[in-house]
């Protein structure tokens, strides 16, 4: 089991959650470029090691959650609220979880 | 090397069988190629197989960071079939399924291709609706389809549940009868065989971990076992495919994903076929050795990892549970898991890449087993012609920015709902 840090929640298991998918993807605007149009809908950097990914509290606060992951590892490497920017807390060297 | 006959048989039975020779060579690296394939899973070797054997280049190396087959092809539970709709995947897989049908005479290797039967279960009207039209359409593309009715359907499989109580009510099945299921080491090690035999280097333990470029053009890759020269290079690492395309600066529609898979103790024959059961997302079927072999969906989440988690296995044994209640009683002897390359459309790619020399075989998602034979063939005609053959030749990775996806499921750019 994964546990992963809801910021309203706690540490919670991560079946309480669905998944989303890659986070690092932005809509573009209306009339941006058919090339961005693709490179939202169908391009992933699918990196093995830390991916930032959201996840749905669905069966908690329903929140949608940040989560920069290791992909090799399934590590929960820090987590956050959509807008906030995460970074590797662990690899940094503190320990301690990341909830807020 | 020795031909396998019943003559050897008796020959090394007459010696104790302690004369076999190797199946196949174990070389070192040459300095140079003609065609590099990374990955040696059943889609790199059958690749290099049909490279030699239907295109006459037989200056070509496998490069298997590992053991052959230990990867997909190794994990998979074995289902084969052509059981598909849409036209461009529909007589691609029957091509393949073709090929499966004469694999063991043409490799003079049992890979234990049994055409034992595919049945999807039917669950409400409008599935039956639905899976009527899929049959319907397969048998007008040539493929074998039969629609069972609900008493059908228990007269072929006795032991599903087909009580009041069921989560899910059995209203029919789509049968494929020539689908089935093969012994999958069997497939990566008479397909080596078979390329080796003539001149493929199969090389194991030697990973790759870069590539030399000059322009847009790869000239040699390098491994854990030295750099090697390439004319063309294919690639064919399935859930890897992410991490070699980012040393490559190449980004694709693909995410890896795990899937795992169970086996039971062995039991007597019981499952005689396949059974797979949609609404559950739930698929079984019976080993020569008596397990049930059966799996489920995937985790869900991005991975490399190679192993599952329990919340998935739960899954999967509940919904094994609701679709054949004596399940319960057996003990689960393994389970593993596998990292999926899936694409964007749940469909593979077999064809040219941004690169000039590099060709790309990916985006299996969890069916790519079925696919070894027509995905070998496939891709050495792209390779060998710098051109895809017309059955693979919509299977390309220009279909996204095109915007011609070739989706089965009709699931949209999910990459973990195909
Ligand atoms: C649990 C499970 C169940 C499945 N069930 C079915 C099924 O019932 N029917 C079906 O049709 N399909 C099924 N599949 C899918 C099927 O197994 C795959 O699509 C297929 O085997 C892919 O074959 P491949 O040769 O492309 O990949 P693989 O067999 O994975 O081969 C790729 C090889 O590349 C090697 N490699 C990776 N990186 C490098 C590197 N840097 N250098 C050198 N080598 C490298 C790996 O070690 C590996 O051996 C299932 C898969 C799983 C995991
Ligand atoms: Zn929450």
């Amino acid at each position: 089991m994964i546990r992963i840090s809801c910021p309203y929640c706690g540490l919670r298991d991560h079946d309480e959650f669905t998944y989303i998918g890659d986070a690092t993807k932005n809509r573009p605007t209306d009339d941006a470029s058919d090339e961005d149009w693709f490179n939202f809908v169908y391009i992933r950097d699918n990196p093995r090691g830390p991916h930032q990914e959201y996840w749905q509290h669905i069966q908690g606060c329903r929140a949608f959650v940040k989560v920069l992951r290791n992909t090799l590892t399934h590590e929960v490497l820090a987590t956050g609220l959509p807008g906030d920017v995460l970074s590797n807390k662990i690899s940094e060297g503190k320990n301690e979880p990341s909830a807020k | 090397m020795v031909e396998y006959s019943v003559f050897s048989l008796i020959s090394n039975a007459l010696s104790g069988h302690k004369n076999w020779g190797r199946a196949w060579r174990d070389p070192e690296p040459k300095k140079h190629y003609d065609v590099i394939i990374i990955g040696g899973g059943g889609h790199g070797i059958a690749s290099s197989f049909y490279l030699a054997k239907n295109h006459g280049i037989r200056s070509v190396a496998v490069l298997e960071k590992g053991w052959l087959g230990g990867g997909n092809t190794g994990r998979n539970t074995t289902i084969v079939r052509s059981n598909y709709m849409l036209d461009e995947n529909a007589h691609f897989y029957e091509k393949s399924l073709q090929l499966w049908e004469q694999l063991s005479h043409e490799l003079n290797f049992n890979v234990m291709f049994s055409q034992r039967g595919v049945i999807n279960l039917i669950h409400s009207d409008s599935q039956m609706d639905a899976f009527t039209r899929r049959g319907n359409t397969m048998r007008l593309n040539g493929i074998d389809a039969e629609l069972y009715d609900r008493e059908q359907v228990r007269r072929f499989l006795p032991y599903l549940d087909y009580s009041k109580n069921a989560r899910f009510p059995i209203y029919g099945g789509l049968l494929q009868p020539r689908g089935g299921t093969a012994r999958h080491d069997a497939v990566a090690w008479g397909l080596a065989r078979g390329a080796d035999r003539q001149g493929v280097d199969i090389i194991q333990n030697c990973e790759v971990t870069g590539f030399k470029m000059q322009g847009n053009r790869i000239t040699a890759v390098e491994t854990t076992r030295g750099e090697i020269g390439c004319g063309t290079v294919g690639l064919a690492v399935a859930g890897h495919t992410g991490h070699l395309a980012a040393k490559l600066n190449m980004k694709l529609p693909i995410e890896s994903h795990i899937l795992q898979a169970f086996v039971t103790e062995p039991i007597k024959p019981m499952v005689d076929t396949v059974v797979t059961f949609g609404a559950g997302h739930f698929y079984v079927s019976q080993s020569d050795k008596g397990g049930l072999v059966f799996g489920g969906d995937l985790d869900m989440y991005n991975s490399y990892a190679q192993r599952g988690n329990m919340p998935m296995i739960e899954h999967v044994m509940s919904a094994g549970v609701a679709m054949m209640p004596n399940l319960s009683r057996l003990r689960v002897q393994r389970h593993w898991g596998g990292i999926m390359d899936m694409s964007m459309d749940g469909s593979p790619i077999i064809g040219k890449s941004p690169i000039d020399n590099l060709y790309l075989n990916c985006g299996w998602c969890y069916g790519g087993f079925k696919a070894t034979p027509g995905s070998g063939w496939g891709f050495a005609h792209t390779i060998a012609n710098g051109k895809p053959h017309p059955l693979n030749a919509a299977l390309n990775l220009d279909r996204f920015r095109l915007g011609r996806t070739v989706d089965e499921r009709g699931a949209g750019p999910y990459p973990n709902r195909h």
